[in-house]
Protein backbone atom coordinates (compact mmCIF):
# COMPACT_ATOMS: atom_id res chain seq x y z
CA UNK A 1 0.00 0.00 0.00
CA UNK A 2 1.37 3.51 -0.97
CA UNK A 3 1.43 6.41 1.15
CA UNK A 4 -0.88 8.58 -1.51
CA UNK A 5 -3.75 5.61 -0.68
CA UNK A 6 -5.69 8.29 1.37
CA UNK A 7 -4.93 11.72 2.27
CA UNK A 8 -4.40 13.39 5.35
CA UNK A 9 -7.77 15.21 4.51
CA UNK A 10 -9.24 12.62 3.11
CA UNK A 11 -8.94 10.55 6.49
CA UNK A 12 -10.21 13.44 8.80
CA UNK A 13 -13.32 13.43 6.81
CA UNK A 14 -13.90 10.20 6.86
CA UNK A 15 -13.04 10.09 10.82
CA UNK A 16 -15.57 13.03 10.88
CA UNK A 17 -18.41 11.76 9.08
CA UNK A 18 -18.04 8.37 11.12
CA UNK A 19 -18.05 10.04 14.50
CA UNK A 20 -20.83 12.38 13.79
CA UNK A 21 -22.65 9.56 12.35
CA UNK A 22 -22.46 7.50 15.31
CA UNK A 23 -23.18 10.30 17.62
CA UNK A 24 -26.14 11.40 15.76
CA UNK A 25 -27.63 7.49 15.79
CA UNK A 26 -27.13 7.22 19.29
CA UNK A 27 -29.44 10.25 19.51
CA UNK A 28 -31.93 9.64 16.93
CA UNK A 29 -32.31 5.67 18.14
CA UNK A 30 -33.85 5.93 21.18
CA UNK A 31 -36.42 8.48 19.67
CA UNK A 32 -37.15 6.73 16.26
CA UNK A 33 -37.50 3.36 18.56
CA UNK A 34 -40.22 5.33 20.53
CA UNK A 35 -42.04 6.25 17.83
CA UNK A 36 -42.04 3.05 16.42
CA UNK A 37 -43.20 1.37 19.64
CA UNK A 38 -47.20 1.21 18.47
CA UNK A 39 -45.77 -0.78 15.38
CA UNK A 40 -43.47 -3.34 17.88
CA UNK A 41 -46.15 -3.73 20.34
CA UNK A 42 -47.89 -7.22 20.88
CA UNK A 43 -51.65 -7.19 20.31
CA UNK A 44 -53.71 -7.91 23.34
CA UNK A 45 -56.09 -10.24 24.13
CA UNK A 46 -59.36 -10.27 24.90
CA UNK A 47 -61.31 -12.03 27.58
CA UNK A 48 -64.81 -13.94 26.63
CA UNK A 49 -67.54 -11.26 27.70
CA UNK A 50 -71.08 -12.74 28.21
CA UNK A 51 -72.98 -11.58 25.58
CA UNK A 52 -76.94 -13.10 25.33
CA UNK A 53 -78.61 -16.28 27.06
CA UNK A 54 -78.75 -18.74 24.24
CA UNK A 55 -82.71 -18.58 23.91
CA UNK A 56 -83.08 -15.43 22.68
CA UNK A 57 -80.50 -16.50 19.40
CA UNK A 58 -82.90 -17.26 16.64
CA UNK A 59 -82.34 -18.70 13.46
CA UNK A 60 -82.66 -14.84 11.54
CA UNK A 61 -79.48 -12.59 12.37
CA UNK A 62 -80.05 -10.61 14.90
CA UNK A 63 -78.01 -7.98 16.68
CA UNK A 64 -76.98 -7.73 20.32
CA UNK A 65 -74.51 -5.15 21.79
CA UNK A 66 -71.81 -5.54 24.41
CA UNK A 67 -69.22 -4.12 27.04
CA UNK A 68 -65.98 -4.63 26.77
CA UNK A 69 -63.41 -2.96 28.31
CA UNK A 70 -60.54 -1.44 26.09
CA UNK A 71 -56.84 -0.31 27.30
CA UNK A 72 -56.13 2.53 24.35
CA UNK A 73 -52.77 3.90 25.81
CA UNK A 74 -53.10 5.18 29.28
CA UNK A 75 -57.01 5.82 28.75
CA UNK A 76 -59.60 3.07 29.94
CA UNK A 77 -62.65 2.51 28.88
CA UNK A 78 -66.28 0.11 28.46
CA UNK A 79 -66.06 0.62 24.78
CA UNK A 80 -69.63 -1.02 22.89
CA UNK A 81 -69.35 -3.27 20.63
CA UNK A 82 -72.11 -5.01 18.55
CA UNK A 83 -72.48 -8.69 16.46
CA UNK A 84 -74.70 -10.14 14.22
CA UNK A 85 -75.84 -13.63 15.86
CA UNK A 86 -77.48 -16.44 14.35
CA UNK A 87 -78.16 -20.14 15.16
CA UNK A 88 -76.89 -22.20 12.12
CA UNK A 89 -78.80 -25.17 10.80
CA UNK A 90 -76.28 -27.64 12.53
CA UNK A 91 -77.02 -26.21 15.66
CA UNK A 92 -73.84 -23.82 15.96
CA UNK A 93 -74.44 -20.10 16.80
CA UNK A 94 -72.40 -17.74 14.62
CA UNK A 95 -71.33 -14.15 15.85
CA UNK A 96 -70.44 -12.08 12.41
CA UNK A 97 -68.85 -8.77 13.29
CA UNK A 98 -70.94 -5.89 11.82
CA UNK A 99 -67.81 -3.84 10.20
CA UNK A 100 -67.94 -4.04 6.68
CA UNK A 101 -64.98 -5.07 5.07
CA UNK A 102 -64.72 -2.52 2.48
CA UNK A 103 -63.74 0.43 4.23
CA UNK A 104 -65.12 -0.39 7.63
CA UNK A 105 -69.20 1.04 7.68
CA UNK A 106 -71.35 -0.88 9.51
CA UNK A 107 -73.66 -3.37 8.16
CA UNK A 108 -77.12 -4.13 8.37
CA UNK A 109 -79.24 -7.33 7.86
CA UNK A 110 -82.04 -7.53 5.40
CA UNK A 111 -82.24 -3.80 4.78
CA UNK A 112 -81.95 -4.03 0.67
CA UNK A 113 -85.19 -4.37 -0.66
CA UNK A 114 -83.27 -5.71 -3.59
CA UNK A 115 -81.69 -8.53 -2.24
CA UNK A 116 -83.27 -9.96 0.77
CA UNK A 117 -81.55 -11.78 3.59
CA UNK A 118 -78.52 -10.53 3.11
CA UNK A 119 -75.87 -8.37 5.22
CA UNK A 120 -75.98 -4.72 3.65
CA UNK A 121 -73.52 -2.12 3.67
CA UNK A 122 -75.32 0.98 2.57
CA UNK A 123 -71.81 3.15 2.03
CA UNK A 124 -70.85 1.67 -0.80
CA UNK A 125 -73.75 -0.90 -1.56
CA UNK A 126 -71.75 -4.04 -0.43
CA UNK A 127 -73.51 -7.37 0.32
CA UNK A 128 -72.87 -10.62 2.29
CA UNK A 129 -75.00 -13.56 2.38
CA UNK A 130 -76.04 -14.60 5.92
CA UNK A 131 -73.02 -16.65 7.04
CA UNK A 132 -71.12 -13.48 5.87
CA UNK A 133 -69.17 -14.44 2.75
CA UNK A 134 -68.78 -11.41 0.74
CA UNK A 135 -70.66 -11.56 -2.52
CA UNK A 136 -68.94 -11.04 -5.52
CA UNK A 137 -69.35 -7.99 -7.83
CA UNK A 138 -69.46 -6.09 -4.40
CA UNK A 139 -67.76 -3.46 -2.92
CA UNK A 140 -66.00 -5.95 -0.10
CA UNK A 141 -62.99 -8.34 -0.99
CA UNK A 142 -63.46 -10.03 2.44
CA UNK A 143 -66.10 -12.19 4.59
CA UNK A 144 -67.23 -10.27 7.42
CA UNK A 145 -64.93 -11.32 10.80
CA UNK A 146 -65.87 -13.68 12.97
CA UNK A 147 -66.66 -13.26 16.55
CA UNK A 148 -64.59 -16.06 18.85
CA UNK A 149 -67.16 -17.57 20.67
CA UNK A 150 -68.21 -20.04 23.40
CA UNK A 151 -70.93 -21.50 25.01
CA UNK A 152 -71.03 -21.61 29.24
CA UNK A 153 -74.41 -21.90 31.35
CA UNK A 154 -76.66 -21.32 28.60
CA UNK A 155 -74.99 -18.12 27.92
CA UNK A 156 -73.25 -16.85 24.93
CA UNK A 157 -69.06 -15.72 25.49
CA UNK A 158 -68.04 -13.29 22.62
CA UNK A 159 -64.01 -12.42 22.42
CA UNK A 160 -62.04 -10.97 19.41
CA UNK A 161 -63.53 -10.89 16.01
CA UNK A 162 -61.05 -12.53 14.06
CA UNK A 163 -60.88 -12.13 10.07
CA UNK A 164 -61.19 -15.15 7.61
CA UNK A 165 -59.93 -15.86 4.16
CA UNK A 166 -61.82 -14.02 1.21
CA UNK A 167 -64.23 -15.88 -1.23
CA UNK B 1 -24.49 7.02 -6.09
CA UNK B 2 -25.03 9.61 -3.46
CA UNK B 3 -22.02 12.18 -5.51
CA UNK B 4 -24.13 11.02 -9.02
CA UNK B 5 -27.31 12.98 -6.88
CA UNK B 6 -25.58 15.97 -5.51
CA UNK B 7 -23.96 16.64 -8.49
CA UNK B 8 -26.81 16.36 -10.72
CA UNK B 9 -28.49 18.76 -8.39
CA UNK B 10 -26.04 20.61 -8.69
CA UNK B 11 -25.24 20.95 -11.89
CA UNK B 12 -29.14 22.55 -12.06
CA UNK B 13 -29.55 24.89 -8.70
CA UNK B 14 -25.48 25.53 -8.08
CA UNK B 15 -26.06 24.72 -4.59
CA UNK B 16 -22.38 24.76 -4.15
CA UNK B 17 -22.23 28.29 -3.16
CA UNK B 18 -25.21 27.99 -0.96
CA UNK B 19 -23.58 25.59 1.84
CA UNK B 20 -19.93 26.82 1.19
CA UNK B 21 -21.21 30.36 2.55
CA UNK B 22 -22.75 28.61 5.54
CA UNK B 23 -20.24 25.49 6.09
CA UNK B 24 -16.68 26.74 4.44
CA UNK B 25 -15.15 29.46 6.96
CA UNK B 26 -11.67 29.76 8.51
CA UNK B 27 -11.38 29.06 12.39
CA UNK B 28 -9.02 31.66 13.51
CA UNK B 29 -5.80 30.50 15.60
CA UNK B 30 -7.21 31.59 18.68
CA UNK B 31 -10.57 29.90 18.79
CA UNK B 32 -8.58 26.53 17.58
CA UNK B 33 -7.82 24.11 20.72
CA UNK B 34 -5.76 22.26 18.79
CA UNK B 35 -3.22 25.68 19.06
CA UNK B 36 -4.31 26.66 22.50
CA UNK B 37 -6.27 24.18 24.89
CA UNK B 38 -7.92 27.11 26.66
CA UNK B 39 -10.01 28.16 23.52
CA UNK B 40 -12.30 25.05 24.32
CA UNK B 41 -14.21 27.95 25.79
CA UNK B 42 -15.20 28.78 23.01
CA UNK B 43 -17.36 25.79 22.61
CA UNK B 44 -20.34 26.52 24.69
CA UNK B 45 -22.24 28.24 22.08
CA UNK B 46 -22.37 25.50 19.93
CA UNK B 47 -22.76 23.04 23.01
CA UNK B 48 -25.96 25.71 23.20
CA UNK B 49 -27.08 25.27 20.01
CA UNK B 50 -26.42 21.02 20.25
CA UNK B 51 -28.83 20.68 23.49
CA UNK B 52 -31.02 22.84 21.41
CA UNK B 53 -31.26 20.86 18.83
CA UNK B 54 -31.68 17.92 20.70
CA UNK B 55 -34.61 19.47 22.65
CA UNK B 56 -36.36 20.26 19.53
CA UNK B 57 -35.90 16.75 18.29
CA UNK B 58 -36.86 14.83 21.45
CA UNK B 59 -39.64 17.42 22.44
CA UNK B 60 -41.37 16.56 18.77
CA UNK B 61 -41.13 13.28 19.41
CA UNK B 62 -42.54 13.50 23.34
CA UNK B 63 -46.01 14.92 21.56
CA UNK B 64 -46.53 12.34 19.69
CA UNK B 65 -47.98 10.71 23.28
CA UNK B 66 -48.36 13.80 25.42
CA UNK B 67 -51.69 15.44 25.68
CA UNK B 68 -52.23 18.62 27.26
CA UNK B 69 -55.64 18.20 29.37
CA UNK B 70 -55.65 18.20 32.94
CA UNK B 71 -57.14 14.43 33.25
CA UNK B 72 -54.87 13.15 31.11
CA UNK B 73 -51.25 14.30 31.14
CA UNK B 74 -49.96 13.26 33.96
CA UNK B 75 -51.36 9.54 33.08
CA UNK B 76 -49.86 10.01 29.15
CA UNK B 77 -46.43 11.33 30.63
CA UNK B 78 -46.47 8.06 32.65
CA UNK B 79 -47.74 5.66 29.78
CA UNK B 80 -44.85 7.53 27.85
CA UNK B 81 -42.18 6.94 30.20
CA UNK B 82 -42.81 3.60 31.31
CA UNK B 83 -44.86 1.64 28.81
CA UNK B 84 -43.22 3.19 25.46
CA UNK B 85 -39.80 1.47 24.69
CA UNK B 86 -37.03 4.28 25.04
CA UNK B 87 -39.40 6.24 26.89
CA UNK B 88 -37.50 6.95 29.85
CA UNK B 89 -34.61 7.60 27.94
CA UNK B 90 -36.86 10.42 25.17
CA UNK B 91 -37.79 12.25 28.14
CA UNK B 92 -34.52 12.12 29.98
CA UNK B 93 -33.00 13.55 27.03
CA UNK B 94 -35.56 16.69 27.00
CA UNK B 95 -35.60 16.83 31.17
CA UNK B 96 -31.75 16.41 31.66
CA UNK B 97 -31.41 18.83 28.13
CA UNK B 98 -33.88 21.67 29.53
CA UNK B 99 -31.21 22.01 32.76
CA UNK B 100 -27.90 21.17 30.58
CA UNK B 101 -29.00 24.11 28.36
CA UNK B 102 -29.07 26.88 30.58
CA UNK B 103 -25.93 26.04 32.23
CA UNK B 104 -23.85 25.92 28.49
CA UNK B 105 -26.22 29.25 27.72
CA UNK B 106 -24.37 30.63 31.11
CA UNK B 107 -21.01 29.22 30.22
CA UNK B 108 -21.17 30.52 26.69
CA UNK B 109 -22.34 34.14 28.79
CA UNK B 110 -19.60 34.27 30.52
CA UNK B 111 -16.96 33.92 28.13
CA UNK B 112 -18.08 36.64 25.82
CA UNK B 113 -18.48 38.84 29.46
CA UNK B 114 -15.15 38.37 30.39
CA UNK B 115 -13.24 38.55 27.29
CA UNK B 116 -15.40 41.65 26.30
CA UNK B 117 -16.38 40.03 22.74
CA UNK B 118 -19.79 42.24 23.91
CA UNK B 119 -18.32 45.69 22.70
CA UNK B 120 -18.45 47.38 19.60
CA UNK B 121 -19.41 46.20 17.01
CA UNK B 122 -20.86 43.28 18.57
CA UNK B 123 -23.43 45.18 20.71
CA UNK B 124 -26.78 44.24 18.99
CA UNK B 125 -25.23 40.60 19.40
CA UNK B 126 -24.91 40.36 23.02
CA UNK B 127 -28.64 42.12 23.70
CA UNK B 128 -30.03 38.87 20.72
CA UNK B 129 -28.07 36.67 22.95
CA UNK B 130 -29.82 38.24 26.10
CA UNK B 131 -33.10 37.94 24.41
CA UNK B 132 -32.53 33.81 23.51
CA UNK B 133 -31.67 33.81 27.42
CA UNK B 134 -35.38 34.87 28.06
CA UNK B 135 -36.80 32.77 25.77
CA UNK B 136 -35.25 29.49 27.49
CA UNK B 137 -36.17 30.85 30.57
CA UNK B 138 -39.57 30.87 29.16
CA UNK B 139 -38.78 27.54 27.85
CA UNK B 140 -38.38 25.64 31.17
CA UNK B 141 -40.51 27.83 32.88
CA UNK B 142 -43.73 26.72 30.38
CA UNK B 143 -42.27 23.01 30.21
CA UNK B 144 -41.80 22.43 33.91
CA UNK B 145 -45.95 22.55 34.12
CA UNK B 146 -46.60 20.04 31.54
CA UNK B 147 -45.84 16.59 33.45
CA UNK B 148 -49.06 18.18 35.76
CA UNK B 149 -47.01 16.64 38.93
CA UNK B 150 -47.88 18.70 42.22
CA UNK B 151 -44.59 19.62 41.61
CA UNK B 152 -45.27 21.41 38.41
CA UNK B 153 -48.52 22.50 39.91
CA UNK B 154 -47.04 24.46 42.67
CA UNK B 155 -44.13 25.50 41.07
CA UNK B 156 -46.28 27.18 38.85
CA UNK B 157 -48.84 28.90 41.05
CA UNK B 158 -45.30 30.40 42.61
CA UNK B 159 -44.19 31.71 39.26
CA UNK B 160 -47.35 32.76 38.84
CA UNK B 161 -47.10 35.07 42.20
CA UNK B 162 -43.82 36.12 40.76
CA UNK B 163 -45.35 37.86 37.90
CA UNK B 164 -48.32 39.22 40.35
CA UNK B 165 -45.57 41.18 41.71
CA UNK B 166 -45.18 43.27 38.66
CA UNK B 167 -45.86 46.83 39.10
CA UNK B 168 -49.40 47.94 37.70
CA UNK B 169 -49.71 44.88 35.46
CA UNK B 170 -48.77 42.42 37.86
CA UNK B 171 -53.07 41.23 37.85
CA UNK B 172 -53.19 41.24 34.34
CA UNK B 173 -49.91 39.16 33.83
CA UNK B 174 -51.41 36.23 36.10
CA UNK B 175 -54.55 36.07 34.22
CA UNK B 176 -52.73 36.32 31.16
CA UNK B 177 -50.76 33.80 32.30
CA UNK B 178 -53.01 31.58 33.82
CA UNK B 179 -55.23 31.93 31.32
CA UNK B 180 -58.61 32.60 33.97
CA UNK B 181 -58.80 32.82 37.40
CA UNK B 182 -57.58 29.57 38.64
CA UNK B 183 -54.38 27.81 37.17
CA UNK B 184 -56.52 24.59 36.14
CA UNK B 185 -57.17 23.21 32.47
CA UNK B 186 -56.86 26.63 30.58
CA UNK B 187 -52.93 27.47 32.06
CA UNK B 188 -52.27 23.76 31.00
CA UNK B 189 -53.51 24.37 27.39
CA UNK B 190 -51.96 27.78 26.67
CA UNK B 191 -48.59 26.51 28.34
CA UNK B 192 -48.62 23.87 25.92
CA UNK B 193 -48.93 26.04 23.37
CA UNK B 194 -46.50 28.96 24.41
CA UNK B 195 -43.96 26.08 25.00
CA UNK B 196 -44.37 23.92 21.72
CA UNK B 197 -45.16 26.91 19.13
CA UNK B 198 -45.02 30.13 20.10
CA UNK B 199 -41.18 29.97 22.36
CA UNK B 200 -39.89 27.62 19.83
CA UNK B 201 -40.55 29.97 16.91
CA UNK B 202 -39.15 33.17 18.25
CA UNK B 203 -36.42 30.97 19.82
CA UNK B 204 -35.38 29.84 16.35
CA UNK B 205 -35.84 33.47 14.73
CA UNK B 206 -33.33 34.68 17.25
CA UNK B 207 -30.78 32.32 17.06
CA UNK B 208 -30.58 33.06 13.05
CA UNK B 209 -30.16 36.52 13.72
CA UNK B 210 -27.73 35.62 16.14
CA UNK B 211 -25.84 33.58 13.67
CA UNK B 212 -26.30 35.68 10.94
CA UNK B 213 -24.49 38.64 13.02
CA UNK B 214 -21.52 36.68 13.97
CA UNK B 215 -20.73 35.35 10.40
CA UNK B 216 -20.76 38.91 9.38
CA UNK B 217 -18.83 40.41 11.93
CA UNK B 218 -16.32 37.58 12.44
CA UNK B 219 -15.82 36.34 15.85
CA UNK B 220 -13.96 38.67 17.92
CA UNK B 221 -9.93 38.96 17.84
CA UNK B 222 -7.77 37.39 20.67
CA UNK B 223 -7.46 38.88 23.93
Amino acid sequence: MSKEDISRRQFLNYTLTGVGGFMAAGMLMPMVRFALDPILKEGTDQELVAVTSVEEIANEPKRFDFKIKQKDGWYESDVTQSAWVYKAKNGDFIALSPICKHLGCTVDWNTDPSHPNQFFCPCHLGRYTKDGTNVKGTAPLAPLDVYDSQVKDGKLYLGKAKPRKGA
Amino acid sequence: MLQKIYDWVDERLDITPLWRDVADHEVPEHVNPAHHFSAFVYCFGGLTFFITVIQILSGMFLTMYYVPDIVNAWESVYYLQNEVAFGVIVRGMHHWGASLVIVMMFLHTLRVFFQGAYKKPRELNWVVGVLIFFVMLGLGFTGYLLPWDMKALFATKVGIEIAMTIPVVGPIAKTFLAGGEIIGAQTLTRFFAIHVFFLPAALLGLMGAHFLMIRKQGISGPL
